[in-house]
Order: structure tokens, then C-alpha cells, then sequence
């Protein structure tokens, strides 16, 4: 039977893994609720009333499974990671204390409004509201990744004791939560979830326009996706670099794993495509020469440190995976870009919701956000292994101690299967729930002069 | 040791997280009733009407314990670590009917096929059971001490947790939260329904008068350790004599119809027996069966001065914050429920 250490790096990756499809949605949707809702105020236009209501629905489906499966990533710290507990308690706690008392109890508090509120409070009291739940799941963002971000670069602390009785403790409150890393990975992850969520909108509602279904409720669900996603996916770029900067300052060892860079100071190359051979130590594929140097140096002949001037044991081991998944990340990101920007000066011709095949490519793209951001967490917590605290606590001795190996495998049976279970029932609702489409108020007069439908191709006569 | 208001640091944070539990207890113990009590009801309607009276609150009632387990996971993260650990078994299930119980609820009213719904409405009020049955489980088991050695290792197995007296105190809980839950319902219904509800919560309440009783002996009985801090301070005397009269009066406001003040009463009830549990432990959170000396206490497993001052700050600035707005959301949702278009 595997280790309890693998057991327990597989049932944490996995549940990870598996819940961070929903909160990016909900981080992404709320945005998209607060614009649509908020048009609605400004103009009137009981379209987007329809889509504001349409769109809360599958918030709640999403925001229902992403609370579900988050509770078991809090309590997953203590069943089997025990000694990471202890270790990190003093300065992970609170951050954890404050996602829950500041966030979770935000978005949750009102987000029984947003659902059942239409006809008990005002219409400014129901926008403030869906402020709120997006605020609140911002902020639930805000407080994981500091705590993330404090075990890649770890600041403001001190440790006390020693061997398995060693903690950190925090020294300096802001020290800890500003550390390094934490303002660039987190707007990099929020924007993230921005993409997430607006490519859903736009997904949906390219699939509405191709099938000639609700035409004024697509347009304008398309046209909200497009506006967030348009703007996330250019900031993108920027917090992509800024992430890449610190990285290159903090972790090294990580940013030669992404790039295959094994040579301990030398000229650095980056990559379009390529393959690492980790036992041979040698990065094969196409390449421009020096360009990690010139990122993270800005000159093309500029030393960057490789993974040979770490230690073997404390380095990262799946130099490949980290590649790859880097790579991929990085690709997706500049696919969305242009597919944005492609769409952006389509819809400023007016021509945009003519062209099938590019609404086709956004039904689809939905999936693209969500790969980049699952692969961009890959390659970051792979690249910084062996360790669960950088160069503090190894993941080995993060365990819990009297935790044996069946019964982690019992509970990842469980999961698995709870959760592939959990998975079909959402594909099926969410299914469900856009074939159904938004329940349409008709009130032509106001709308008809904002929406024409000489826009549209394929009108069904 | 650095001390605020007359007591030191790792107690009031002990008293933080009893806060937390007794918030947890009071706001989801009703919406786990109500589940608990569920398959009670016969019709689709009174099944709908039962699910939208938690519909919109039960959501924010769950986040008190998020909220709880991050406070013990800051303020005390041995505590955390040795709990969970040990009790990994019982923590995996326990989450898994949170997931159920979580999806149940949402997916419950999204098809409108009979099969679609009754499956949903047993996986609701079977995890509801469990949920409540595995807290009282664990809580019965801390009460009782569990054989933790001087590395604070458990040296038990699976069975240990299902020893006689966790059961009854599981049993306990789930008495409690259930006439607690039958008491919400019935405030928040009208007409048959109601009428069911009247006669549920006579019943509910007899259970849990029953249990009650055979708690308090079996407590007296079995683990003295839980009233040695009543030999120090018989002034403390006063809240097991508040919890009687407090069953007392539950008991008469029902049969009065005064069904608020009966939840009132069932809140205090539920905080009493808390509290009496808290000064039980104080100053250990998890006492060893096999040694008192191995104890875990307060101060062993506290976190730095530095960060529960800090923890304390973000707890007196957001604990007005989520009572401000847990109170919003129950008065913008006060009175009978409706079914309407956005219902469950």
C-alpha cells in the first residue's frame, strides 16, 4: 500500500483540486451579477432583470457545492496534516479567522437575500446585497491566498521550539500578511476567477445565439461576460509577470523548474514548447534564447540561477509536470487574450454574434479559464515542493502522526466517490438549468431600440 | 501572564470558541432539527414549506461552525490537530453529510420528478441525523476523556468513540436540536402544517426530557470529573438549577402555544448545557482517560500572546459585523413562510 504521506498529498490535491473549480465561478459570476444587476438599476431594461435572476440561480448551484467542498479542505489541515497544523496555527489561524468572520459569514448572511429576497426588500437593498456576496467571496480570496502565500514566502514570524514541537509564531501582524508574494498571487488569482466566471457568462450565451434561443437576454449576457473578460484577461499579463517576478526573487528553484533550467548560473532560455528529461538533467524544444533571462534580468545575457544550485532532496521532483502545466498556463492566458480582443473589435463592428464558428470557440472556451487556473495552482505547488512551508517544514513532516494509511484510503475512496458523484449531478443541473434558460419578461417597447436583431444571422423565421 | 479584564489571553479565547460553539448550536441546531424531522411530514407541500423556512438562514447558521473551526485551528492548533486526527474517521463521515446535507437541500427543488425529490429529501434528513448524531458523538466523547497518551497521541480505536456514554450524549443532541428544530417549524407555519407541528413538538419535547434525565445521571455517575469544579465554586450550583427550570418552562410555553418564547427557552437551555460543559473542561480542552496528567490544557495549546491579541481584535470588530447582519437577514425573512417562484 502507498504511504500515508502520498495517501494524504493525493486526498488533499484531489479535494483541492476538485473545489477549485467552483469558488473561481462564483468569484467570477458575482462580478458579472453585480454589473448585470446594476445596468438593471441604471437603465430599467427588464432584460437584464431576467439574466440577473437567470444568473443567481447557478450562482447558487455553484456557491452551494464550492461551500460543501470548502469545509472539507478547512478540516482536511487537521485530520491528516496534524503536524502542518501545529507548525503553522499561530499565523495560518488567523487569516483562516478572519476568511470566516469577514468573508464566509458576509456571503453567506447574504446571500439568502439574493436568492429569496426579490419580493421582501427594495431593488437597492437587493444590488446591495449581491455587493455583499460578491465582496464576501472576494475577500474569502483574499484571506486563503495570504495564508497560501505566507508558506511560499514566508515573513513576519519567528519560530519557537524545536523538532516536531517547532511552531512559527507571528512577530508582525501586517509583516505576515504583506509578505512577498501575497498582493501579486492574489490579484493573479483573482483575476483568474474573473475569467472563470465571465467565460461562463459568454459561454451560455453563445450557445443561446447559436441556437437562436432568447436573443436579447444572450446579447446582453455575452456583451457582460466580454467586458469583464476583455479587461482580466490584458490584467492577466500583469500579474502573470509580476507572479513570474517574485518567484524568480523568492523561489528559484521554482522558476527553473517551469523553464527546465538545470545549469546553476548560466544565460537562461525560455521555451514555447518543450520536454524535460529530469534523470539526464537536459530540456529539449523550441526555444528563445536567454529569454528568462531577459524577464526576470531584463538582459538577454544575464545568469539565473538553476535547479542544480539547490540540493537534490530540496528540490522539486516533477521538474517536467511543473513544465508542462507552467507552459500550458501560460498559453491558455495569451489564447484568451486574443479571443477576447478578436471578439471586443467584432462587436464594435457589429458583427460579432454573426460569426457561428467564433461563437462556437465560446461555448467552448469556458473550459480554458478553468484549465489555467487549475494548472497554474500545479505548477505552483508542485514547483515548491518537498517543501509545505518553504525552506521551514517539509510536506513529509507535515503529517499527522497517528493517522494510518487505511484509513486515508478509506476516506479517499470516499471522496472520490462523493465526489465524481457530486460532479454528474452538477453537470446535470447546471444542464438543465441552461436549457431552461432565464424566464423572459416581454416588455418590447423599452427594449427593442437597445438590441437589433439585424445583428443576428440566424434568426428563426 | 499578559492578562485583559482580570483573565488572561488563552481563556478568553476559550471563551471565544464556546461562543462560537453555542452560536453554532443555537442557529444550526434548528435548521438539523428541521432535517432531522423531515420525513415527519407526508405531503410535497408541507415538505417545501418546512425546507424554505430554513431556505434562506440555514447557509449563514453552517458558517458559525467555519467560524469555530478556524478559531480553534488559530487559537489553539495542537487542540485542532490532535482532534481531528483523531477522531479521522468520524470527521471524514462527518463531512461527507455535510456535502450531502449542503447538496440535498439545493438540488432537492431543481426537478420536479417524485423519485428526484423523495431521494433527496432522505439523503437531507439521514445526513441531518447523522450530522447531529456525529457532533453529540464527538462532544460526548470530549466530555468523557479520551485515552490520549504524554505525546498526545490517541491510543484508542474506532470503537472507543462508540462507548455508551458519547452514544447517550449523541442521542442527547440530537433530542435537543430536534425540538429545537420543531419549534422553528412551528413558528414558521400555518395552517395544517401547524397543526402537525403542534403535535411534534409535544413529542419532541418528552424525548428530550427523557434523555435529559438520564444524561444528568449518568453524568453524575460516571464522569465526576465534570462536576469537581462545583465542589470549588457552589455558586456555580445556579446553571443546572437554570437548566431545569429552563425544561420547565419550555415545557409550559408550548403547552401555552407560545411558541417564540419556547424557542428562546430552548436556546437558553442549549448555552446552559454548553457552559456547564465549558467549566467541566476549564482550563483543558481535551482531557486524557488514561492519565489527568496528560491532559491537553489552554495554555499548553495556545497559540502566541501576540496572535491571539491580534485574533481577539478581528473577533471584536467582526462579531458585531455577523450579528448585525445575521439579525438583518432573520427580520427581512421574520413571519410565516410563503412559497413563491425563487422557493426551493
Amino acid at each position: 500500500m502507498p504511504s500515508v504521506e502520498i495517501l494524504s498529498r493525493i486526498q488533499f490535491a484531489f479535494t483541492v483540486a476538485f473545489h477549485y473549480i467552483y469558488p473561481p465561478l462564483s468569484i467570477g459570476l458575482g462580478l458579472c451579477l453585480v454589473i448585470m444587476e446594476g445596468i438593471y438599476l441604471k437603465t430599467g431594461l427588464l432584460v437584464y432583470r431576467d439574466i440577473t435572476r437567470f444568473w443567481i440561480k447557478i450562482f447558487a448551484l455553484i456557491f452551494g457545492i464550492g461551500v460543501a467542498t470548502g469545509i472539507v479542505m478547512e478540516f482536511e489541515f487537521g485530520t491528516n496534516w496534524a503536524t502542518y497544523s501545529h507548525y503553522v496555527g499561530d499565523i495560518f489561524g488567523s487569516a483562516l479567522a478572519a476568511e470566516g468572520i469577514f468573508a464566509f459569514a458576509l456571503e453567506s448572511g447574504f446571500l439568502g437575500i439574493l436568492l429569496f429576497g426579490w419580493n421582501r426588500v427594495s431593488k437597492g437593498v437587493h444590488f446591495f446585497s449581491t455587493i455583499m456576496v460578491a465582496l464576501g467571496s472576494i475577500f474569502s480570496a483574499l484571506w486563503i491566498v495570504i495564508a497560501n502565500s505566507w508558506q511560499q514566502t514566508p515573513a513576519g514570524f519567528k519560530i519557537e521550539g524545536y523538532d516536531l514541537g517547532a511552531r512559527a509564531v507571528v512577530t508582525d501582524f501586517w509583516e505576515m500578511v504583506f509578505n512577498p508574494s501575497s498582493v501579486d498571487r492574489f490579484s493573479h488569482v483573482i483575476i483568474g476567477a474573473f475569467l472563470a466566471g465571465s467565460f461562463l457568462v459568454m459561454s451560455v450565451g453563445a450557445w443561446y445565439i447559436l441556437k437562436g434561443r432568447y436573443i436579447k437576454h444572450s446579447q446582453a449576457m455575452f456583451k457582460v461576460g466580454l467586458s469583464v473578460a476583455v479587461v482580466a484577461a490584458l490584467l492577466q499579463l500583469f500579474t502573470g509577470h509580476r507572479s513570474a517576478d517574485y518567484v524568480s526573487k523568492y523561489q528559484p528553484a521554482k522558476l527553473a523548474a517551469m523553464e527546465g533550467h538545470y545549469d546553476s548560473l548560466a544565460v537562461a532560455d525560455m521555451y514555447i514548447v518543450g520536454w524535460v528529461d529530469n534523470k539526464n538533467e537536459k530540456t529539449t524544444g523550441i526555444k528563445i534564447p536567454g529569454g528568462l533571462s531577459f524577464l526576470t534580468h531584463g538582459s538577454f545575457s544575464a545568469p539565473v540561477e538553476g535547479l542544480r544550485a539547490t540540493p537534490q532532496a530540496d528540490r522539486p521532483g516533477a521538474v517536467n509536470f511543473v513544465f508542462q502545466t507552467y507552459h500550458a498556463m501560460v498559453a491558455i492566458g495569451i489564447t484568451l487574450i486574443g479571443l477576447t480582443l478578436l471578439a471586443l473589435i467584432l462587436l464594435w463592428r457589429k458583427q460579432l454574434f454573426n460569426h457561428r464558428w467564433l461563437m462556437w470557440i465560446f461555448v467552448l472556451a469556458v473550459l480554458l479559464p478553468q484549465m489555467a487556473n487549475q494548472l497554474g495552482w500545479y505548477a505552483a505547488e508542485v514547483g515548491r515542493q518537498p517543501w509545505v512551508v518553504y525552506k521551514l517544514l517539509r510536506t513529509s513532516d507535515a503529517l499527522s502522526r497517528k493517522v494510518t494509511a487505511d484509513q486515508v484510503l478509506f476516506s479517499l475512496i470516499l471522496f472520490t466517490f462523493v465526489y465524481v458523484l457530486l460532479f454528474a449531478l452538477f453537470l446535470f443541473l447546471l444542464n438543465r438549468k441552461i436549457s431552461h434558460g432565464p424566464d423572459v419578461t416581454e416588455d418590447e417597447e423599452t427594449d427593442s431600440e437597445h438590441f437589433s436583431k439585424r445583428n443576428i444571422a440566424n434568426i428563426p423565421s | 501572564m499578559e492578562t485583559l479584564l482580570g483573565l488572561d489571553l488563552p481563556t478568553w479565547w476559550f471563551l471565544v470558541i464556546g461562543g462560537l460553539i453555542t452560536g453554532y448550536g443555537v442557529l444550526d441546531g434548528f435548521d438539523l432539527g428541521a432535517g432531522a424531522l423531515h420525513l415527519f411530514f407526508n405531503k410535497e407541500e408541507s415538505r417545501r414549506l418546512a425546507l424554505n423556512a430554513i431556505g434562506p438562514v440555514w447557509d449563514g447558521n453552517e458558517v458559525w461552525l467555519v467560524i469555530a473551526g478556524g478559531a480553534l485551528f488559530a487559537g489553539f492548533p495542537l487542540v485542532y490537530g490532535v482532534l481531528f486526527s483523531t477522531f479521522y474517521i468520524p470527521f471524514m463521515l462527518f463531512l461527507v453529510s455535510l456535502i450531502f446535507r449542503a447538496i440535498s437541500i439545493e438540488f432537492r427543488s431543481k426537478e420536479p420528478w417524485a423519485w428526484w425529490r423523495k431521494m433527496w429529501d432522505i439523503s437531507y434528513c439521514v445526513s441531518s441525523i447523522f450530522i447531529t448524531f456525529l457532533l453529540g458523538l464527538v462532544l460526548g466523547n470530549l466530555i468523557h476523556g479520551l485515552p490520549i497518551n504524554k505525546e498526545h497521541e490517541f491510543t484508542g480505536n474506532l470503537l472507543t468513540f462508540f462507548n455508551p456514554y458519547a452514544i447517550l450524549i449523541a442521542f442527547t443532541t440530537l433530542s435537543l436540536f430536534m425540538l429545537h428544530g420543531a419549534i422553528y417549524l412551528v413558528m414558521k407555519t400555518e395552517n395544517r402544517l401547524y397543526a402537525k407541528l403542534t403535535v411534534l413538538v409535544n413529542n419532541c419535547s418528552k424525548f428530550f426530557i427523557l434523555c435529559f434525565i438520564l444524561t444528568s445521571m449518568a453524568t453524575l455517575i460516571y464522569v465526576p470529573h465534570m462536576t469537581q469544579a462545583f465542589k470549588h465554586h457552589p455558586e456555580l450550583f445556579i446553571l443546572p438549577l437554570i437548566a431545569v427550570l429552563t425544561l420547565l418552562n419550555i415545557k409550559r410555553n408550548i403547552d401555552g402555544r407560545r411558541y417564540f418564547i419556547a424557542f428562546l427557552f430552548s436556546a437558553i437551555i442549549m448555552s446552559c448545557l454548553l457552559i456547564l460543559f465549558a467549566i467541566g473542561l476549564y482550563p483543558n480542552i481535551i482531557i486524557s482517560s488514561t492519565d489527568p496528567a496528560h491532559s491537553i490544557s489552554i495554555y499548553a495549546a495556545a497559540s502566541s500572546n501576540k496572535s491571539l491579541k491580534i485574533m481577539l481584535l478581528i473577533a471584536a470588530i467582526g462579531t458585531p459585523l455577523v450579528i448585525s447582519y445575521t439579525v438583518f437577514v432573520f427580520w427581512t425573512f421574520r413571519g410565516k413562510v410563503k412559497l413563491n417562484e425563487m422557493s426551493y
